[in-house]
C-alpha cells in the first residue's frame, strides 16, 4: 500500500477527514451526525494515515495514547452527565446556556460536551484496535 | 413566532418538574462513581503506582453510597430517579428497592475486598493491561444492573459488565487463558442476543420497557399477549446467565483460567446478577407465568444443585471444584424462584448474599493456598495445617459456609428454603436442597482433609516464599474481611432477614415499585 501517490495524499485526505468529523459532529445536534458518526469519521482518517506512513508517524501525531483518549471522553460524558448535580434536576438532564462569543449567538449545553466526550471514546478505541492490528501486520 | 410558542409550551406534561434533592443522587452513585473513576484511570493508564489507591477510594465512596441507599429505601421504600427529566416510561428510569441495593451493596463489598487482595496479587504488568480500571467499569455494569428500572437498560449494562469481564478474563494473554475467554465470549453473546431478542418482543408487545409499566400493563394484556413465550425466553436467557443446567457448561470452562482474584470477583458476582434478572422478570412482571413455568424451573433447580456439586466432586483442581459449586448454589437459589412464596423468595434472597461472600472468600482462599503451598491442585497441596493454622481456621468455616452448616452464612438460607418447599408441599425440593448440603460437605471435605490434613511426611512447616509475603498479609486481611459478614450472617441472621423479607415483598407486591416511578399510578 505505501505508494507515493497514497503517501503524498494521505496526510491531506487525513487532516480533512478530521476537519469533517469536526463538522459532523457538531452538526449533530438538529441535524444527521454526532458525537459516534464523528468518531468514527476521525478514526478513520488516522487509520488512513496509519496504512499510508506507518504507525509510529500516528503515535506521535496524536501524541496522547489513544486509550487514554478514550478514557478522558468517558470521564468527559460522565461528568457532563453529573454536572446537573448542581441544578436540582435528574442525571443527563440537557443544561443550557447562552454565551456571546465576538457578536456571535452561541448556545452551549451540556448535551454537546456529552457528544464530544462519545466522539472522543470512539476516535479512542477504534484508533487503538486499529493501530494495534496495523502493528502485528507490519511485525 | 415559533421561539416564542415552543417557549411557552407546558414543559410539565413531558417533563419533571419537582426539583431534584441531593439525597436522591444516591440512587445513581453507585453506578456515577465507579464510571467516573474508571474513566480517571484510563487517562493515567500508565502512571501504575497511582491505579490501587485511586480504586480503593472509589470502592470506599461506592461502599458508602450504597449503605446510605439501603438505609433511605428500607426506611422510606423504593426510590426512583428518572433520567434526563424525562417523565418515565420515555425517560430512563433507576428505581433502587431493597433487592437491587441490597444485592449491589454486598457486590461491592465483595469488590472492594477484592481490590485489596489484588494490590499485592495484581503486579505493574496487569495493571497497565487496565486491572482496576476494568474492575470499576464491570462494577459500575453490575451497580447499574442491580439498580435499573428498565428492561433496554437492564441489557445495556449486562453489555458493560461483559464487556468489562473480558478484558479481566484475558488480563496476562495466556493460551489458556484466550480459550476459556473465548468460550465465555461466544456463550455469553448467545445469552444476551436472547435476551434482546425477548426485549424487543416484549416492547412490540407492550410498547413499553420500563418495568413499572410492563407490571401495570400486564393484567390487562394477559388474555390476548404471548406473555407465557416472553416468560420462557427470558427464563432461557438469564438462566443461562446464571449458569444453570443445562446451560451451565461455559462456567467451569473460563472460571479456573483467570487471575485467582478475577476468578473471586466473577464467581462471586455474576452468576448472581442472572438470578437477580430471574427474580425482577420472572417473579415481579411475569408471576403467572413463572407459576406456569414453577415445575420447569423447579427441575432446573434441582438438576442444577445436584449435578452442579457431583461435578466438584470429580475435579482435582481447586478452581475448577470451586465453579461446580458456585453452579450448584445457582440451583438452590432457583429453588426458591420456583416455589415464589416470599418465604421461598426471602431465603432465595439471603442465599445470593451468603453465596456472593462465600463463593469470593473460597476463590481468594484458594489463592492464598496457591500462595502458601504453590499449587491449585488436591493431589500436591498437603500437609498445610501444620505450618497455616489460622488459614486453616479460615477454610474450615468457609467449607461448613459453602455447606450450610452453622456457625456460617449457609445454614439460615437453606433453613428458610427448606421450610419454604415444605410450606409449599413440594418435600422432594427440600430433599434435594438437603442432599446437596450433604455433598458439598463430602467435595469442600475432601479438598480440606487433603490439602490441610494429609500428612506431608515432615516435622516442621515448610517456610513460604519470601516474595509471597505481602500477597499473603493482604490475603489474610481481605479472607478475614470477608469472614464477618459470613459469620454474622450465621450468627445473627435477624437483620439479614429482615432486609430479604423487605425485599420479597416488593417482589411479590409491587405497589411500592410501581409507585415510586409512577406516584400517580398508585393513588386512587
Amino acid at each position: 500500500m505505501r505508494t507515493v501517490i497514497f503517501r503524498t495524499v494521505a496526510p491531506y485526505l487525513t487532516s480533512l477527514m478530521l476537519l469533517f468529523s469536526v463538522f459532523v459532529l457538531l452538526r449533530g445536534h438538529n441535524e444527521p451526525g454526532g458525537g459516534f458518526i464523528g468518531g468514527l469519521i476521525a478514526a478513520s482518517a488516522l487509520a488512513i494515515y496509519g496504512i499510508a506512513c506507518g504507525v509510529a508517524p500516528v503515535r506521535r501525531a496524536v501524541y496522547f495514547h489513544p486509550m487514554a483518549i478514550s478514557g478522558f471522553g468517558l470521564l468527559m460524558a460522565a461528568l457532563s452527565g453529573v454536572f446537573s448535580i448542581f441544578f436540582q434536576v435528574p442525571l443527563l438532564t440537557g443544561l443550557w446556556a447562552k454565551v456571546s462569543f465576538l457578536g456571535v449567538e452561541l448556545d452551549l449545553s451540556t448535551v454537546l460536551f456529552f457528544d464530544i466526550g462519545v466522539y472522543l471514546v470512539v476516535v479512542g478505541s477504534i484508533t487503538s484496535i486499529a493501530l494495534a492490528l496495523e502493528e502485528r501486520e507490519r511485525a | 413566532m415559533a421561539a416564542d410558542t415552543e417557549k411557552a409550551a407546558d414543559l410539565s406534561q413531558a417533563m419533571i418538574t419537582e426539583p431534584v434533592a441531593l439525597a436522591d443522587w444516591l440512587i445513581v452513585a453507585p453506578v456515577a462513581i465507579p464510571l467516573v473513576f474508571a474513566a480517571f484511570l484510563l487517562t493515567v493508564r500508565h502512571r501504575t503506582w497511582l491505579h490501587a489507591g485511586v480504586a480503593l477510594v472509589a470502592f470506599a465512596l461506592t461502599l458508602a453510597a450504597n449503605a446510605g441507599l439501603l438505609a433511605r429505601v428500607l426506611a422510606e421504600g423504593p426510590l426512583a430517579m428518572t433520567m434526563g427529566r424525562w417523565l418515565p416510561p420515555f425517560g430512563i428510569s433507576f428505581v433502587a428497592d431493597p433487592l437491587g441495593v441490597a444485592l449491589s451493596l454486598v457486590g461491592v463489598l465483595v469488590a472492594a475486598v477484592c481490590a485489596v487482595f489484588a494490590v499485592a496479587d495484581i503486579g505493574t504488568t496487569g495493571r497497565r493491561y487496565g486491572f482496576y480500571p476494568f474492575m470499576l467499569l464491570m462494577m459500575a455494569g453490575v451497580s447499574g444492573a442491580f439498580l435499573t428500572g428498565d428492561l433496554f437498560n437492564l441489557y445495556v449494562w449486562f453489555e458493560v459488565f461483559l464487556i468489562a469481564s473480558f478484558g479481566l478474563l484475558v488480563l496476562g494473554c495466556e493460551h489458556r487463558q484466550l480459550d476459556g475467554a473465548l468460550k465465555y465470549a461466544i456463550l455469553n453473546l448467545v445469552g444476551t442476543t436472547l435476551f434482546l431478542t425477548a426485549t424487543a418482543l416484549l416492547y412490540g408487545t407492550f410498547g413499553t420497557l420500563n418495568m413499572a409499566d410492563v407490571q401495570s400493563k400486564a393484567a390487562e394484556l394477559r388474555d390476548t399477549a404471548p406473555l407465557a413465550t416472553l416468560a420462557t425466553l427470558f427464563l432461557f436467557a438469564f438462566a443461562m446467565k446464571a449458569a444453570a443446567f443445562p446451560l451451565n457448561f461455559w462456567l467451569p470452562a473460563s472460571y479456573h483460567t483467570p487471575r485467582i482474584v478475577v476468578a473471586a470477583l466473577f464467581g462471586g458476582i455474576l452468576t448472581k446478577i442472572g438470578v437477580y434478572a430471574l427474580l425482577r422478570v420472572l417473579v415481579m412482571l411475569f408471576e403467572p407465568e413463572r407459576a406456569l413455568l414453577s415445575d420447569v424451573i423447579a427441575w432446573v433447580a434441582a438438576a442444577t444443585m445436584v449435578l452442579g456439586i457431583m461435578g466438584a466432586l470429580a475435579q482435582s483442581d481447586m478452581r475448577r471444584v470451586l465453579g461446580f459449586v458456585v453452579i450448584s448454589g445457582v440451583g438452590i437459589m432457583l429453588a426458591g424462584i420456583a416455589l415464589g412464596t416470599e418465604a421461598g423468595l426471602a431465603g432465595a434472597i439471603v442465599y445470593a448474599v451468603h453465596s456472593m461472600l462465600a463463593m469470593t472468600a473460597l476463590y481468594l482462599l484458594a489463592g492464598v493456598m496457591n500462595g502458601v503451598g504453590g499449587s491449585y491442585s488436591v493431589e500436591t497441596l498437603k500437609g498445610l495445617y501444620r505450618g497455616h493454622p489460622l488459614l486453616t481456621a479460615f477454610a474450615l468455616l468457609l467449607v461448613l459456609a459453602a455447606a450450610g452448616l452453622p456457625p456460617a452464612s449457609g445454614l439460615w438460607p437453606k433453613v428458610m428454603l427448606v421450610q419454604a418447599s415444605l410450606a409449599a408441599g413440594a418435600p422432594w425440593l427440600a430433599f434435594a436442597i438437603l442432599a446437596t448440603g450433604i455433598l458439598t460437605t463430602l467435595a469442600l471435605g475432601r479438598v480440606f482433609a487433603l490439602t490441610f490434613w494429609r500428612s506431608d511426611g515432615g516435622d516442621t512447616a515448610p517456610a513460604a516464599p519470601a516474595e509471597a509475603a505481602p500477597v499473603l498479609r493482604l490475603g489474610y486481611a481481605s479472607l478475614a474481611a470477608l469472614m464477618l459478614p459470613i459469620l454474622a450472617l450465621g450468627l445473627y441472621p435477624e437483620p439479614f432477614i429482615n432486609v430479604a423479607e423487605a425485599a420479597a415483598a416488593v417482589l411479590v407486591d409491587p405497589t411500592g415499585y410501581v409507585g415510586a416511578v409512577f406516584p400517580e399510578r398508585v393513588q386512587p
